[in-house]
């Protein structure tokens, strides 16, 4: 018996020791990627300081560069793709796991994993030949005249810019978010469901007060996937987002966000400070990603302690 | 909880229920678009060529995607191969080991932030540690380049489907005398295999649609597949420069490459969804 | 309920076992074209199209392999300084120093046009005159519309709209702009100060279409764009093109024949490194906007068998490429330019100290 149970605790160590030493591999590789861009973004960094994260001129005939307005469509891009798609998605998945039949379930189900597997670029001429028209015609000349006193909605409606960069990024992070939501939705025990039920509750009562709160740890982690691919996305959104260097208010105006503007420029750029200027965006991009990350933990970790204190 | 009447919380339960089916059939439907958007423009593209020529040269009719097809095979093979085992072991650190540790806390993080670097800087991360020293692009390094994409998405979606099993079936297991890791392999990924499942596929469908990182590692070639050693094609890179030419017997083909990424997609998730079937006859 | 996991297991072992039995075979390279030389060039997307043809029919005729992808032409550029490819190819050509620099020779392989492009209701194909001064002033965004005073006066006979002007350029660093911007630069001493030459530059106002495609895509869809491609381009979508007015003051369309009398005029013997753009030639017929594109080697080869088999597809496209580089619209090099660059393989390329072309 003793012998055995020292091969166990062999066992277990080795298991333990293994599986730490793939989770490590994150850690070395993000520290690689760290790395590599510092360096590379040296001369960029030591050209222009910390001018470079508030200036909008993009300028690689006359070798001036400056963030700001990829950084601000980063972040907006973003935002309209989350605004969108996370509150779509949780109401995707309930549908799918407490309303549908559950044939439809299985079917709509596996077609939204389906579309997580299209390339980004056939969303992005999706987004060019079918979405932009349909927007320019009809629903920003709507917006426009209801909300044309809002800054967001003035401009000509081309159809490209900075809100059909938005809505073609939810849909692209909707199928990821959706399918993990689901998978949380499920895996909640039918034991505590029905218990709440066998109380009297309402369907939404018992998403809302058991579902949610048992996978709010998978429900986050659903929505930094999402996020995650949002903001690196760089294919999609070259296409529809209009691809200027310059800050508008107007959600109808061209932009640019950090991914787009490599995506654009890197393959062509030869001169050591274009192409350190453009490295200097992933660090920039990293940067940005690394905050969210913070910010997202700490509310995490206040969320918990709320629910703890609930419950 | 709120007091409130039966009747108010059925109509709040109501309202809810109804609002939720129409976004949900407004989001299907955007999404509906674009399948529809990909197969009906794509089908033009398949036949017998599609599948068995070489690519032509732009304004030569005849060609198609064989070498490509294969070469993607291969290439999303090996990020297979490398990402899913290193994603669901360190999903497992994470899950069994890391709940309090410091390296789980920094991982987690870590993984987070992996997951929203652009696929574009990876590729170019891939490029200065394989390409450069290595002297050439090669299908290698573009394998290499996948699985690093997918290495956090299978960790954290292997993660959280881990920490959804209650530990009554843990402690239920190890009462019995398994070690720890056959407690894990066994008996807590059994209870997650459809989530796990569906993090794999997930991981799986992403790289598969990936161009970027292909762009700078595997690069392309209009040749056959019979080195991995060299810029080998694959579907991605071509659907790029496909798409964005004027030759339009190119744009169908480019329309035609993302249908079978498409189909390949779901054929994976049937067959993963069928081996899981077979395997509930053994408990 | 652990019995189970042995066969799971045993299925997932065979299925790895096959995987690795069917990679093996790539892993290795056991493919037959072993014994010909196979090589990869990158660069400009320009004359990808012709690259392509030559590369392949070369490979039906010899067996030789040569696989050129379109990457950019600062991607060819930096593939080449890395030695990551056997030849670079660039539309911007470099300055002889830098090519000292990084010890590469360059030369000029073929020719072709960029082209204005407008979508303006009732303003067909070839209609429209721009001058020198009107072009760069809607490029720079100093006139808004169409129906603009100057524009109106140098177009007699076309009924211009009240339409705002929507200028459309490339998002992605290109060779394509280069060339475009590198004319604006020599006609006008205005967009020379502040804009300036290069494959990305800091456009005065417009949208950015991703390649060619995206611009055309662009110009197509937005009523009152107004945009440049490659020639190519605007043939397979039938956008209207502008007349140009050249150096000789003519006002010229684009076509072979104007991209030839373009070609014709340049002296070439007296471009250091072969550097020669060919905007604003002179000549009644030239179209103001051709370029020529390059091919990028180094100078001390490290493989003679593989340099010599490039030099030899080079040479068979010079020879024999003419036809199918003019069906795609593209213009060949003259022989006398040839010549040069066959004196300058000589002198120049080099395996372990001795010369590749004899």
């Amino acid at each position: 018996m003793s012998a055995s149970s020292n091969k166990h605790h062999l066992d277990d160590k080795a298991f333990r020791w293994i599986t730490a030493a793939a989770a490590s591999m994150v850690l070395i590789i993000v520290l690689g990627i760290f790395v590599e861009l510092l360096r590379n973004s040296s001369l960029s960094m030591s050209t222009f300081g910390f001018d470079f994260l508030t200036s909008q001129k993009w300028n690689p005939a006359k070798g001036e560069f400056g963030a700001a307005s990829s950084i601000y469509g980063t972040l907006v891009s973003t935002a309209i793709a989350l605004i969108i798609a996370v509150p779509l998605s949780v109401v995707i998945a309930l549908f799918l796991v407490e309303l549908a039949p559950p044939r439809i379930s299985a079917v709509v189900g596996q077609g939204i994993e389906l579309l997580a597997a299209i390339p980004s670029i056939i969303y992005g001429m999706w987004g060019l030949f079918v979405l932009a028209p349909v927007l320019s015609k009809t629903v920003q000349p709507a917006l426009g005249s209801a909300l044309g006193g809002l800054p967001l909605f003035q401009g000509a409606p081309m159809g490209i810019g900075m809100l059909t960069a938005g809505i073609i990024i939810a849909l692209m992070i909707l199928p990821f978010i959706t399918a993990v939501m689901r998978d949380v939705f499920r895996m909640v025990p039918g034991v505590v469901k029905e218990s709440a039920y066998g109380m009297g509750a309402t369907t939404w009562e018992v998403t809302r007060q058991v579902t949610i709160p048992y996978g709010v740890h998978g429900l986050a982690g659903a929505i930094f996937l999402g996020l995650g691919r949002a903001i690196g996305e760089t294919m999609a959104v070259t296409f529809v987002i209009g691809n200027r260097h310059e800050i508008s208010a107007s959600l109808f105006a061209p932009g640019n966000s950090i991914a787009s503007t490599l995506a654009n420029e890197f393959t062509e750029a030869a001169e050591p400070l274009y192409r350190s200027a453009l490295v200097e965006l992933g660090l920039v991009l990293f940067g940005i990603t690394f905050l969210m990350q913070i910010a997202a933990q700490l509310w995490l970790r206040r969320l918990k302690r709320k629910m703890a204190v609930a419950s | 909880m709120k007091r409130r009447s039966a009747r108010a919380r059925q109509l709040i339960n109501g309202a809810v229920t109804g609002v939720s089916t129409v976004a949900a059939l407004l989001g299907i439907g955007a999404l509906g678009w674009i399948i529809y958007a990909v197969i009906s423009r794509g089908a033009a593209a398949i036949n017998w060529t599609f599948f068995t020529a070489l690519p032509t040269p732009p304004g030569m009719p005849g060609g198609g995607l064989s070498n490509a097809l294969l070469g993607t095979l291969y290439i999303t093979g090996i990020a297979a191969v490398i990402g899913i085992p290193m994603g669901l072991l360190a999903g497992v650190y994470l899950a069994e080991f890391g709940q309090h540790s410091k390296l789980g806390a920094a991982v987690r993080f870590l993984s987070n932030v992996l997951m929203g670097v652009p696929s574009i800087i990876i590729g170019l991360f891939v490029y200065t540690i394989i390409v450069l020293p290595m002297g050439h692009f090669s299908g290698w390094a573009g394998g290499v380049s996948l699985a690093i994409i997918m290495l956090p998405v299978v960790a954290r979606t292997s993660e959280d489907m881990l920490r959804l099993v209650p530990d009554s079936l843990r402690e239920s297991a190890l009462a019995l005398g398994a070690p720890r890791w056959r407690t894990t392999l066994g008996v807590v990924f059994r209870a997650a295999k459809a989530g796990l499942i569906t993090g794999i596929v997930l991981a799986v469908a992403r790289v598969s649609g990936e161009t970027a990182p292909l762009l700078f590692t595997a690069l392309n070639s209009p040749y056959k597949v019979d080195s991995l050693n060299e810029p080998t094609a694959n579907l991605t890179v071509t659907i790029f420069n496909y798409a964005m030419s004027p030759y339009e017997d190119w744009q169908t083909l480019a329309w035609g490459a993302s249908l079978i990424i498409m189909a390949a997609v779901l054929l994976l998730t049937i067959l993963s969804r069928l081996t899981l079937r077979e395997k509930k006859t053994w408990s | 309920m652990l019995f189970g996991k042995r066969s799971q297991s045993r299925s997932v072992g065979t299925f790895l076992l096959v995987l690795a039995l069917g990679i093996t075979p790539a892993l290795f390279g056991c493919g037959k074209g072993n014994s010909r030389a196979r090589l990869n060039g990158a660069g400009a997307s320009f004359p990808y199209p012709v690259y392509a043809q030559w590369a392949h029919r070369y490979h039906k005729l010899k067996g030789v392999r040569i696989n050129y992808q379109s990457i950019g032409s600062g991607g060819g550029i930096a593939q080449i300084k890395a030695n990551t490819v056997d030849f670079g190819a660039s539309d911007a050509p470099l300055k002889a120093k830098d090519l000292d620099a990084a010890g590469l020779i360059q030369f000029p392989m073929v020719m072709g046009g960029v082209v204005p492009v407008i979508n303006v209701p009732g303003v067909g194909a070839g209609k429209l005159r721009l001058s020198a001064a009107l072009l760069t002033d809607i490029f720079l965004g100093n006139l808004k519309k169409w129906d603009d005073e100057a524009i109106v006066r140098a177009n007699p006979g076309v009924k211009l709209p009240d339409k705002a002007i929507n200028v459309v350029y490339r998002a992605d660093g290109s060779g394509t702009t280069w060339i475009f911007t590198n004319y604006l630069s020599k006609i006008s001493p205005a967009w020379k100060k502040k804009v300036g030459t290069g494959k990305a530059v800091s456009w005065p106002t417009g949208v950015g279409g991703k390649g060619n495609e995206g611009v055309a895509g662009y110009v197509k869809r937005l009523e009152g764009a107004i945009g440049y491609v490659e020639y190519a381009y605007a043939l397979k979508n039938k956008i209207p093109h502008v007349l140009l007015q050249n150096r000789a003051g003519k006002f010229v369309a684009p076509t072979i024949e104007t991209f030839q009398a373009a070609a014709a005029n340049a002296d070439w013997s007296k471009a250091p490194g072969f550097y020669m753009v060919l905007t604003d030639q002179p000549g009644a017929q030239s179209w103001p906007i051709t370029g020529a594109t390059f091919i990028l080697m180094h100078k001390k080869q490290r493989d003679a068998r593989k340099a010599k088999a490039m030099l030899q597809f080079f040479d068979w496209c010079y020879r024999y490429g003419g036809e199918t580089a003019r069906k795609l619209h593209y213009v060949p090099l003259p022989k006398a330019v040839v010549k040069l660059v066959q004196q300058r393989w000589r002198s120049d390329l080099r395996a372990a100290g001795k010369p590749v072309w004899k």
